[in-house]
């Protein structure tokens, strides 16, 4: 429906434009009858708009229109002689064709225009019958149309347009209730404004599409900006002043003040919002030179061009999409005898989309090309020594796309003069980390590509969270704030541990939990209960911050950080509470980053979805992937009860078992590596561990990594070695499957005995 | 002859100078908002009238432990192509208006991290004021 308001916003615009010349013209026309160029502009402009009226739909505007075009082609073919009847009759058409108008662009419809009283009166003056109403005598009019008939005190603008105003200001407080006040006064006054046209007067608020807008210096709304954060800083320590002093008037003032400013600050944001087809109108030539230039076939499609975003991001993004753009022509799509091939259409299609969600404007590269191969990726990375393969092993499709956006990456097979010239993806995400923004990526290889900008709407001003932690105040943008949640002990809520990374059991999901002091440095391990947590997305994970305090929510200016703070990467910024004080602006995407949730977030989702119902005879069972030494070992996850972390140094020793001390007892802990005679050149400081428990004991198998969790394996081979219960191949890759039944023995030699003694069933474990 | 003059002040007992063009204003301060995972002569952030303003602290940039700042600290914010810096010190001085002549190279037994941040010295009545360069010092790292 937007590209629809979009089109008639367009047609709006272009006909108030039309119609003003279209005045000068008849004006000037009663003076030199005989001007054909001036008629055939007037016939011109009438036709347009009947024209496109008739294409929206805009019945009634058509007809007067079409009315009026009529008279016009016989003044035009000299048919008729324009005289003063005629002209008035005109003027009277194009007064209705405004009110019209205006209508429309308060309402979207037509409303309930009369338009009959006019378009009769045209077909009188072209057949020379006399008026209908005797002398057409404005009054006799007014009488005539008693609704809203505009255009017959118009007509004569000497008559007082009192009348009209009254009749047609219902629709326009219905319309327009937050301007009313402004319009009101107007037929109040009537003789100041007897010339004006009603229509104008009824619209002043919302008219704003054609004579209102003036250039503006850029600069001048910078400082406009720049000042209206100053203010909202000044507003909020009054709010607050206003508060503590507890009096009656001031309260009032103060808050009237609040109303004030957002208002203020929200319209001249507006001001520097500009439409992101600004942008866009370079890309069909740099598409089309590029697709020449590739030997390429591309369409290029563009949705939302219309979607508005600040100025100044407007121009950080102009850099990473064109270079989006270029990419995807060069290396998204195929050439088209390859896409033929492949049973596509010979041209590629391209598409960009804009759009706005949860205050945010989002923009989507899309295109239908070759799509980006994982492995081809991986590969890449590894050979560039962007990550090991032990780390590229560890990683799942998504976070192996994500490499793209590493720096020293480039997918490019050859180095051409498009976009190979050593910008990579990591300049784009980093741009646009800059600006508080993100980039994602979706590829389907074979199906094309999506790159996926997200923009924040604007800089300057934010609304924000308020926490407390350590004693010092930090701001997170709401923006990121899914949530609070307070962890309270007396209805049993406290933080648990998967692989001994911090979660919290949200409505049924394990929530990873980052404690702010910790992602700030701070070494202190804080309480698991009556503690609040803040739900947070950002990179594309969700989690929860641990902070001391929440305070509050406030609007707050960002004052952007000086350079030498921008390689320590954790804030987006600062600002000067109400109180006068600097708080730092937590940047959530890198908090999320730097917390390397990834794996944590896997594994305790899956874990959380399926702990209840781990005995349910379930024949798709799930695995859990983990990594020993080099090998990937499947666990039916109906044999993980929890996922845990030790320190190394917590092993002790019962003979020659390693065990932990876990809950108040004594937790065996068996290394898969040996069971499984994998050599382990172990030298990390913690211990991953899979505890199963089972009639009030447990045992733990160690694993280098927990990598992933997958529904149904494949089908199995026999083949086999000690310790297994045959292979499978899970990703492409092939995963042995652990023999639970002889781990848990391996480890605990009489397990199943204490369950003899306590079930009294003499098997709970078939393997 | 021409002179110019200089914003004395001291931190740890060295008496420092800056041209007095380069610095905005001196002022004592004390609440400073830290930032962690700053660089360590980051003392933190406060607000000079609405500006947020990073503080620097000179001693850790000679190679001492950091200024101790609760019970508030002397200020010298400086002016530099683009942006507003605070110089922690120790103590403001006079402002001592100098012959550009008198001015000498460092010297020579000038070492370790001060002397990259020295233009050069001046020899004063009863001690040596060493003129800071105002954009190395404010400078990253």
């Amino acid at each position: 429906m937007n590209e629809f308001e979009d089109i008639v916003q367009e047609f709006l615009v272009e006909s108030y434009e039309n119609l003003d010349q279209l005045d000068r013209d008849l004006i000037a026309l009663e003076q030199e009858p005989t001007a054909r160029d001036r008629l055939a502009s007037i016939f011109r402009t009438i036709h347009t708009i009947k024209g496109t009226s008739g294409f929206l739909a805009f019945h009634r505007l058509e007809e007067v229109t079409h009315a009026g075009e009529s008279l016009l082609a016989r003044l035009r073919d000299g048919t008729q002689v324009l005289d003063r009847r005629s002209t008035d009759v005109l003027l009277l058409m194009i007064d209705v064709v405004r009110e019209l108008l205006g209508e429309i662009e308060r309402t979207g419809k037509e409303g309930e225009v009369e338009i009959k009283a006019v378009v009769d009166e045209v077909h009188a003056c072209m057949t020379g019958e006399p008026p209908a109403d005797a002398d057409a005598s404005p009054d006799a009019a007014v009488e005539d149309a008693p609704v809203a008939d505009a255009p017959a005190a118009v007509a004569e603008p000497t008559q007082e347009p009192a009348p009209v105003e009254a009749a047609a200001e219902p629709v326009a407080t219905v319309a327009e209730p937050v301007a009313e006040p402004a319009a009101a006064p107007a037929p109040a006054a009537p003789a100041a404004d007897s010339a004006a046209d009603p229509a104008e007067m009824e619209s002043t608020s919302k008219r704003g599409v054609a004579d209102s807008s003036i250039r503006v210096d850029v600069d001048l709304l910078d400082k406009l900006m720049r000042l209206v954060g100053e203010l909202v800083l000044t507003r909020n320590q009054m709010v607050r002043a206003a508060e503590a002093a507890n009096e009656q008037t001031l309260t009032r003032t103060a808050q009237r003040l609040n109303i004030i400013t957002s208002e203020l600050q929200e319209n001249v944001m507006k001001t520097r919002m500009q439409p992101i087809k600004n942008l866009w109108s370079k890309l069909p030539r740099v598409v089309r030179d590029l697709s020449k230039a590739c030997g390429r076939e591309v369409e290029l499609v563009m949705e939302g061009a219309e979607t508005e975003l600040d100025r100044s991001l407007l121009e950080a993004v102009k850099d990473p999409l064109t270079h989006l753009v270029r990419n995807a022509v060069d290396h998204g799509v195929e050439p088209p005898e390859e896409r033929e091939a492949a049973g596509k259409s010979r041209t590629g299609t391209l598409l960009l989309r804009a759009y706005h969600e949860h205050g945010q404007v989002i923009v989507e590269v899309t295109d239908d090309g070759a799509g980006i191969e994982p492995a081809k990726v991986g590969a890449t990375a590894v050979k560039r020594g962007v990550i090991t393969e032990g780390q590229l092993a560890a990683m799942d499709t998504d976070e192996i796309l994500k490499l793209v956006f590493r720096p020293g990456f480039s997918t490019a097979q050859k180095v051409s003069n498009v976009s190979g010239r050593g910008v990579g993806m990591d300049v784009v995400r980093t741009n646009l980390e800059a600006i508080g923004g993100a980039v994602d990526l979706k590829s389907v290889p074979g199906k094309g590509t999506t790159w996926r900008l997200t923009i924040p709407l604007t800089l300057a001003i934010v609304q924000a969270l308020i926490v407390e932690n350590g004693g010092k105040r930090y701001v997170i943008p709401q923006m990121a704030v899914h949530e609070l949640v307070y962890v309270d002990s007396q209805s049993g809520g406290k933080v648990e541990y998967v692989s001994g990374a911090p979660v919290y059991r949200l409505r049924g999901k394990l929530l990873p939990l980052i404690r702010l002091t910790n992602a700030l440095g701070g070494e202190a391990v804080g309480p698991d209960q009556d503690i609040y947590v803040a739900v947070l997305k950002g990179d594309g994970h969700q989690f929860g911050l641990v902070v001391d305090r929440v305070l509050n929510t406030e609007e707050v200016v960002v004052k952007p950080l000086a350079a030498r703070f921008k390689d320590v990467g954790s804030y987006a910024g600062a600002t000067i509470l109400g109180d006068g004080e600097v708080a730092l602006i937590l940047d959530v995407s890198s908090l999320a980053r730097r917390s390397h949730l990834g794996a944590v977030e896997r594994a305790a989702a899956k874990v959380a979805g399926n702990d209840d119902d781990r005995w349910a005879d379930d024949s798709r069972d799930r695995l859990l992937i983990t990594r020993v030494v080099d090998r990937r070992v499947a666990i039916p996850l109906s044999m993980v009860t929890r996922l845990e972390e030790f320190p190394v140094s917590a092993v002790e020793r019962v003979g020659s078992r390693e065990v932990v001390q876990y809950r108040g007892r004594i937790l065996p802990v068996l290394r898969l590596a040996q069971l499984l005679g994998a050599w382990s050149e172990d030298d990390r400081e913690t211990l991953s561990t899979i505890v199963y428990t089972d009639g009030g004991h447990s045992v733990a198998l160690a694993v280098d990594g927990i990598l992933d969790i997958v529904e149904d394996a494949g089908p199995r081979s026999g083949l086999n070695d000690n310790g297994l219960n045959g292979s499978t191949v899970i990703h492409e890759k092939v995963t042995e499957l652990l023999d639970m039944r002889q781990a848990i023995l391996a480890a605990d030699s009489s397990f199943f005995s204490h369950d003899d003694e306590q079930h009294s069933s003499p098997y709970l474990l078939e393997s | 002859m021409t002179t110019v003059q200089y914003a004395t002040f001291e931190v740890a007992d060295q008496l420092f100078g800056l041209e007095v063009g380069r610095v905005q204003e001196v002022l004592s301060f004390s609440e400073y908002t830290p930032v962690p995972h700053a660089p360590a002569h980051v003392g933190g952030l406060f607000n000079l009238r609405g500006q947020v303003i990073a503080a620097l602290d000179l001693r850790v940039r000679l190679g001492l432990p950091p200024t101790d700042l609760s019970d508030g600290a002397m200020n010298v914010i400086v002016r530099t192509e683009d942006e507003w810096v605070s110089l922690l010190v120790d103590r403001i001085g006079d402002v001592v208006e100098l012959d550009d002549n008198s001015a000498e190279p460092p010297p020579d037994t000038l070492t370790g991290p001060v002397r990259n941040l020295i233009v050069a010295t001046f020899p004063l009545a009863d001690r040596l004021m060493l003129a800071l360069d105002a954009r190395a010092a404010v400078q990253a790292g």
